[in-house]
């Protein structure tokens, strides 16, 4: 009975979507106001019905109704409760219902945070939003419906697939696709503002928050991602370059190039078409996103069984929206003319050159993630090492560190680069003189990593000498500074990580030492317990240091019963400038051998404690006066315009 | 030349010049980067890159996994159900390695025929095969 009730309501949600979506639209071409005025209230239908349908969903894996098919496929009488509610989007057709219900949450927030927005532009904007939750409540409802049922009912479900029985599930793809989905926000707000023909400053204004929010829950999403697979999938990498991971970071490229254009675009009448682009192209990489992973057309390490077909539709609306909205952008850009001058030597030029350099970046990503297809409809089949991403994106990033703390500096529309490049100086200098105490500190790093030190040096004490400069810094410039700190300590992480590990394969038996780096790591033998849902094989290692013990470190190797696979679950041992990790491989021999897998990761932390620091500059940069006190001035002239009328 | 003119000039020489630094990067991290994917029927009739690395796949054969007691060392046959290819590999195996799984190894093929690897993949789900696999193994008749 519950699923039919999700099955209708889900049905209802595409319905008022299409209303959503004809309507406003309807209305505002016959200039009916009563017919715009529906916007608002079909938005918050819209989420009621979805949300109701996302929660019916959960409902069904917590009381295990197992006659329904993607319940039983995906969960079994012995899940815990928390990867029950969590299984809900394990797979593809829950995690696309949680894709259009927060696509529906992002319509309604949009809805009741936009009273500064006139009645005309509003009706666009959630209208066009309406297209978007249409086109996908669509895909979910007739080629991945999650509340199909299954007759007769299965006695007993499939089992929920053991790496997705993790607190990393739980929160790394809702707050993944916050962001994926958020990225919709500026695009409506863009198309919306081509359909009207005019976008001013206004326009972008407004959707800069938006923005900034969306780009920063992408970057949690990111970073809880890249920390999941480092701890889960127990080969102890952090980022493999994967299609599935790239699918993620083309959008999140995208987007940075948006917001740094999106800030001239606000303040100067310059590069609003650039603007407009950069919101297609973001929220049309978060669709072909979507297409890569749900396809599973590419040879992904995080690929779990995939239907192609499925895939044929997200690239049938992918060719929709970004088709439609390239059109459409075609037709109006001779509008979009920018006529505010500027010189050369001004902060516009490097915020032009880092869109530049991000776009760049992401078509290079873009690319490498695509070419196997190309080279397959050639008859031939490749990949693309991960050196590829890891060299190319390597020198993409330099220009852009050595131009950070000049576009940080630089004044609007003109500026002279001496004065600029002699505020620099200082930290020039002491960038330069940490890298070479760092360099003889940590033992001769090799040039990629003194590079990369020297880079994260030079945009930190650029970040710190502008604050201490500044007498009073807006919440906007605030969120700035964070976010470039946050680059200096994802620069300083990865640097350290990616060029000073260390990492060993062993066979070891039980009372035998290895040394790694500082550390002696003593293997005490293998334990076979029962833990909830799962048998471990529980390996006790002790690690220590000189004379005295670091840690009691614990991995497992899990047999989770259902599905009858191992699974790696390693040990870290987390650190403020170094992790130890260890991961158990499979018993060798009848005498306690066992392969163990040994790394020293430095600093790696740091690296998404920058990343941390990014989403918090992000998210308190939307949160700056400027947005506010404008959205009440015109808030205030549309009621006096409404009473006057 | 006015001096909007010579600053376009300028801007239209920068943007060559970046995007000639730009695609010779990629050429070159594409070059050295290319991994192509051979069948073991593709390998036996001589149809793989030499000496340089490249992928083989297909699904484990049944029954021919042996591995040392002494150290990380592995020896396995790789079939498509047509011919096979021996593969040794020294280190920790994935999760669901085992017989009838589909892998991808990556390494070079050694003048003695076997394929010495240096990375296996096998896949987070057992329902999953990777889309080479699948392809090469719908190439041969016998596959069921």
């Amino acid at each position: 009975m519950l699923a039919e009730i999700g099955q209708f309501t889900l049905a209802f949600s595409m319905v008022v979507s299409l209303l959503l979506t004809l309507i406003p639209l309807y209305g505002y071409y016959t200039k009916n106001d009563s017919l715009m005025l529906t916007a608002r209230p079909l938005a918050y239908l819209q989420v009621i019905f979805m949300l109701t349908s996302f929660l019916i969903l959960v409902a069904l894996f917590v009381i295990q109704d197992f006659s329904v098919t993607y319940v039983w496929r995906n969960s079994n009488s012995v899940l815990p409760i928390r990867y029950r509610v969590s299984a809900t989007w394990g797979a593809h057709e829950g995690s696309m219902l949680l894709w259009i219900t927060i696509q529906a949450v992002w319509t309604a927030m949009v809805a009741y945070f936009s009273k500064s927005l006139k009645q005309a532009q509003i009706a666009r904007v959630l209208s066009v939003l309406g297209i978007i939750s249409l086109g996908f409540a669509t895909f979910v409802f007739f080629m991945s419906n999650p509340f199909l049922r299954t007759i007769p009912m299965p006695m007993d479900g499939n089992d929920l697939n053991p790496l997705l029985q993790d607190i990393g599930l739980i929160f790394h793809p809702p707050i993944l696709y916050m962001g994926y989905v958020g990225l919709s926000v500026p695009f409506a707000i863009s198309i919306a503002a081509l359909i009207g023909g005019n976008i001013n400053e206004t326009w972008i204004r407004w959707s800069r928050p938006w923005t900034n929010a969306a780009w920063a829950f992408l970057t949690l999403g990111i970073v809880l991602g890249s920390w999941w697979a480092y701890y889960e999938l127990g080969w102890g990498g952090w980022w493999f370059w994967d299609p599935v991971e790239n699918a993620s970071f083309l959008p999140w490229l995208a987007a940075i190039a948006l917001i740094h254009v999106q800030a001239v675009s606000e303040r100067r009448n310059a590069f609003r078409g650039w603007t407009v682009l950069l919101a297609i192209i973001a929220f049309s990489l978060s669709v072909l996103g979507t297409f890569l992973v749900r396809s599973g057309i590419l040879t992904s390490v995080h690929a779990f069984a995939a239907d192609p077909t499925r895939g044929v539709f997200v690239l049938i609306l992918l060719a929709i929206y970004a088709g439609g909205a390239l059109f459409l952008y075609g037709l109006r850009a001779n509008k979009l003319r920018s006529v505010g001058g500027f010189q050369l030597s001004s902060r516009e030029t490097l915020l032009l050159a880092n869109s530049i350099i991000f776009i760049t970046a992401c078509f290079m990503v873009l690319l490498g993630t695509l070419f196997p297809l190309i080279f397959e409809s050639m008859g031939k089949k490749i990949s693309i090492g991960p050196p590829y991403f890891g060299t190319m994106f390597f020198t993409m990033m330099v220009p852009m560190v050595v131009l950070l703390p000049l576009g940080v500096f630089y004044k609007w529309q003109k500026d002279d680069i001496n004065r600029v490049l002699s505020q620099l100086l200082m930290p020039l200098i002491i960038a330069t003189a940490l890298t070479i105490a760092s360099w003889f500190y940590f033992d001769k790093l090799n040039i990629k990593a003194t590079l990369g030190l020297f880079a994260a040096y030079w945009v930190f004490i650029a970040a710190v000498t502008f604050i201490k400069q500044s007498k009073k810094l807006t919440r906007g410039l605030w969120g700035m500074q964070i976010a470039h700190i946050g680059v200096a300590f994802y620069l300083f992480g990865v640097s350290m990580t990616e060029h000073t590990d260390f990492e060993i394969d062993a066979l070891m038996h039980p009372g035998e030492i290895k040394v790694v780096k500082a550390y002696s790591v003593e293997f005490k033998g293998v334990k076979k317990e029962k833990i909830e849902n799962y048998d471990a094989f529980v390996g006790h290692f002790v690690v220590s240091e000189g004379n005295s013990q670091v840690a009691e470190m614990n991995p497992q190797k899990r047999i989770y019963p259902r599905r009858g696979n191992p699974m790696t679950e390693a040990a870290i041992d987390a650190g403020f400038t170094r992790d130890i990790y260890i991961s158990l491989g499979e018993q060798i021999n009848n005498q306690g051998g066992w392969a163990v897998r040994i790394y020293i990761k430095p600093f790696i932390r740091w690296m998404w404690g920058g990343g941390i620091l990014m989403m918090l500059g992000a998210f308190f940069a939307s949160t700056d006066r400027r947005y506010f006190r404008h959205a009440k001035k015109l808030k205030q002239q549309n009621i006096e315009a409404y009473l006057h009328s | 030349m006015t001096p909007t003119r010579k600053k376009r000039l300028l801007a239209v020489v920068l943007i060559l010049i970046g995007v000639g630094i730009a695609s010779a990067i990629f050429l070159t991290a594409f070059k050295e980067n290319i991994l192509f994917y051979k069948s073991p029927s593709e390998i036996a009739s001589g149809d793989y890159p030499k000496a340089r690395n490249f992928r083989v796949g297909g699904m484990v054969k049944k029954g021919s996994i042996i591995k040392s007691t002494s150290s990380l060392e592995v020896k396995f046959m790789v079939t498509d159900y047509g011919k096979d290819i021996e593969i040794h590999y020294t280190g920790l195996l994935p999760d669901l390695f085992r017989d009838d799984q589909g892998v991808i190894a990556i390494g070079k093929l050694a003048d003695s025929g076997v394929f010495m690897a240096e990375e296996i993949l096998a896949k987070h789900d057992e329902n999953y095969m990777p889309p080479e696999v699948a392809a090469s193994l719908k190439d041969k008749k016998d596959y069921k």
